[in-house]
């Protein structure tokens, strides 16, 4: 069952194509993140649900009714700003208020809802404050609260936490899921963040271009990557050029690796494979099935990680090991085996 | 090496100061004068005997008024307009607030009395009420420059576009965003627009004299041909008005929302969060 539901959505400015063929369906209650790089239209797409924007073909349900010609002040939604956007000239209550106001709520019922708010964003003791008088955590608590004080359909949150500094913006992020997961309220996230996009989602709509390259839970997402773009975009990655050699197996970095996965794939075909620095060691550990030779370039102590840049069949590799007490750093120069399992091996169309 | 006082600098400094200030203090020595051999403000307390000065000064100031509100009505919306929907258009809007600037007051009402005039369709100047809508409507043109760069300014100072998208969403409709959410955040900005249009209007002497209209500006003109003493004193008190209405527009501009006007006044308490 989907509550939000965008169909072959299409957005033009101008000459400008920002969105092509958007679709996606959010179940209710989901936690939905679009993540892309700057200019890929993920804000786009969220400005279309929330009404800012007309889609220029396709269309936009909620809850099963119509909204695409629907105004933004009638589709019953919370948005949330990255630079917060809260009414200067009013203080927190009156803020928080304001929707209900519009709505035309008794006083009495107002009051309440307001001090329900704020305990929920744990801020009841600033009520009196003005914007101008708190943090941007803070504030940006206060516009949470001001958006989800009148009930709405939909939350929309845009790039909510990118003008915070990196404690607070961990420890919003954290706020924002505990309470969405507390309210149940079907969400739509805009990042750029990839570790955002990860941590806080059900599920991940990964955005290039003005398409949805791939969708699907963030472990899919990071594990699975289905383009090139994805794959480069969320984490890093040490990529080959590959052949498919027969119907089971791809050759690369100068060795066949049996690989029953990818039995689709046409003998012959170029191919690129891929695997994360995370996925490949110097030592072999348990599960490990499969190396490659290769020479130190350098290596990085990096406190939990250790990183070592390796030459492989002509090509740089990065290699991040956890470091342990026993761990020593690689020497330059020296000779290694890049060990990795069958299944770490991620085979990407070739051309994107 | 210690910095040498810059004497040229304040001595260009004094001499500046000196044009406006002499004038202003040998003026208000002038107008004490008016009782021989004492220094009195008979000149003022004459002033204001006069039933004239009282009846102009009323005019002139509903006049005013009525000018800031029209004023008010039709820039704010524009300026509004302009900035969310017109954004490219915002140089071209800017210099058409200037033409005012440009075009001296002069042609302005030359050409409303043509336009206006007794074989117009409009014949405002044929009746009292229609030559004053006239002159209130020449009070807004002429400050038109001033309201728009105040009013524009204060909207360039918050961010109406987040802003208004923030109200919709929460439900308000266009108007009610204007009424609560824009207009009371740009306040300062329309008081100082506000008191500048005032001031520009009080004393304006073009338009309302070839209005014929029984205003501030026309009677301080007479007065100057007419009388020695009285003049020196409208002018002193004049001049005294206009720093009024900066002072005030300065303590308009500087507050702060929840702060109270008087600075000197105790804000109101606000409590320490206790996380």
């Amino acid at each position: 069952m989907s509550f939000l539901t965008l169909k072959n959505i299409t957005k033009s400015f101008g000459p400008n194509t920002v969105v092509r063929d958007f679709d996606l369906n959010v179940a209710p209650g989901e936690f939905v993140s679009f993540l892309g790089p700057s200019g890929c239209g993920k804000t786009t797409v969220l400005r279309m649900i929330a009404g800012f924007e007309t889609p220029s073909s396709g269309s936009i349900h909620v809850g099963g009714t119509d909204v695409t010609a629907l105004p933004a002040s009638r589709r019953k939604i919370g948005m949330v700003f990255q630079a917060y956007a809260l009414f200067p000239n009013m203080s927190v209550r009156d803020n928080v208020a304001f929707g209900l106001k519009i709505a035309g709520m008794p006083r009495a019922e107002i009051d309440t809802r307001v001090a329900e708010m704020l305990d929920l964003i744990s801020l009841g003791s600033l009520a009196d404050r003005y914007p101008y008088q708190m943090s941007g955590g803070q504030q940006q608590r206060v516009a949470l609260a001001r958006a989800l004080a009148p009930r709405p359909n939909l939350l929309l949150l845009d790039e909510p936490l990118s003008a915070l500094d990196a404690q607070i913006r961990t420890s919003l992020r954290d706020d924002i899921r505990r309470i969405q997961q507390e309210l149940g309220i079907t969400t739509v996230f805009v990042t750029h963040d990839q570790e955002e996009a990860l941590s806080i989602s059900d599920r991940v709509v990964v955005m290039h271009k003005g398409r949805a390259d791939q969708i699907g839970t963030p472990a899919q997402i990071y594990n699975r990557p289905t383009t090139r773009f994805v794959a480069d975009f969320v984490g890093k990655l040490n990529t080959f050029e590959a052949r498919v050699e027969s119907p089971q197996s791809i050759f690369f970095a100068g060795q066949n690796i049996h690989d029953p996965r990818h039995t689709d794939l046409t003998p012959g075909a170029p191919i690129t494979v891929a695997l994360r620095p995370e996925a490949l060691s110097l030592r072999p550990r348990p599960g490990d099935d499969l190396s490659l030779p290769g020479r130190v370039l350098h290596s990085t102590f990096l406190g939990s990680v250790i990183r070592a840049q390796i030459e492989v069949a002509g090509q740089q590799v990065s290699v991040d090991m956890f470091n342990r007490a026993d761990a020593t750093l690689p020497v330059a120069g020296d000779m290694a085996e890049v060990w990795f399992t069958r299944g770490d091996v991620l085979v990407l169309p070739s051309v994107m | 090496m210690s910095r040498r006082f810059p004497i040229l600098s304040a001595l260009i400094a004094l001499i500046g100061a000196a044009f406006f200030i002499v004038p202003l203090i040998a003026t208000f020595n002038f107008s004490l004068r008016m009782k021989r051999g004492e220094l009195s403000f008979e000149a003022y307390r004459s002033v204001f005997d006069s039933d004239v000065f009282l009846g102009v000064l009323g005019f002139s100031a509903t006049a005013s008024l009525m000018a800031i509100l029209m004023g008010v009505l039709i820039v704010v919306p524009t300026a509004y307009w302009v900035r969310l929907r017109v954004p490219r258009a915002r140089p071209v809007i800017e210099f058409l607030s200037l033409m005012p600037l440009i075009i001296p007051p002069v042609v302005l009402v030359f050409g409303y009395v043509r336009l206006y005039g007794s074989s117009s369709i409009l014949p405002l100047t044929m009746t009292e009420a229609g030559t004053n809508v006239l002159l209130v409507i020449g009070y807004v043109v002429l400050s038109v420059p001033y309201m728009y760069r105040a009013v524009d300014n204060g909207m360039a100072a918050i961010d109406i576009a987040t802003l208004t998208e923030a109200a919709e969403s929460l439900g308000a409709s266009r108007l009610r965003t204007i009424v609560f959410v824009i207009f009371p955040n740009i306040r300062s900005a329309i008081v100082s627009g506000a008191f500048l249009t005032f001031s520009i209007s009080l004393g304006e002497f073009v338009i309302t004299s070839l209005l014929n209209r029984p205003a501030f500006g026309p009677y301080l003109v007479q007065m100057g041909q007419d009388f020695a003493y009285q003049p020196a004193a409208l002018a002193i008190m004049a001049f005294a008005f206009t720093w009024i209405c900066m002072v005030l527009m300065e303590a308009f501009a500087t507050r702060k929302p929840g702060q109270r006007l008087l600075p000197w006044r105790a804000p109101r308490s606000v409590t320490k969060a206790k996380s």
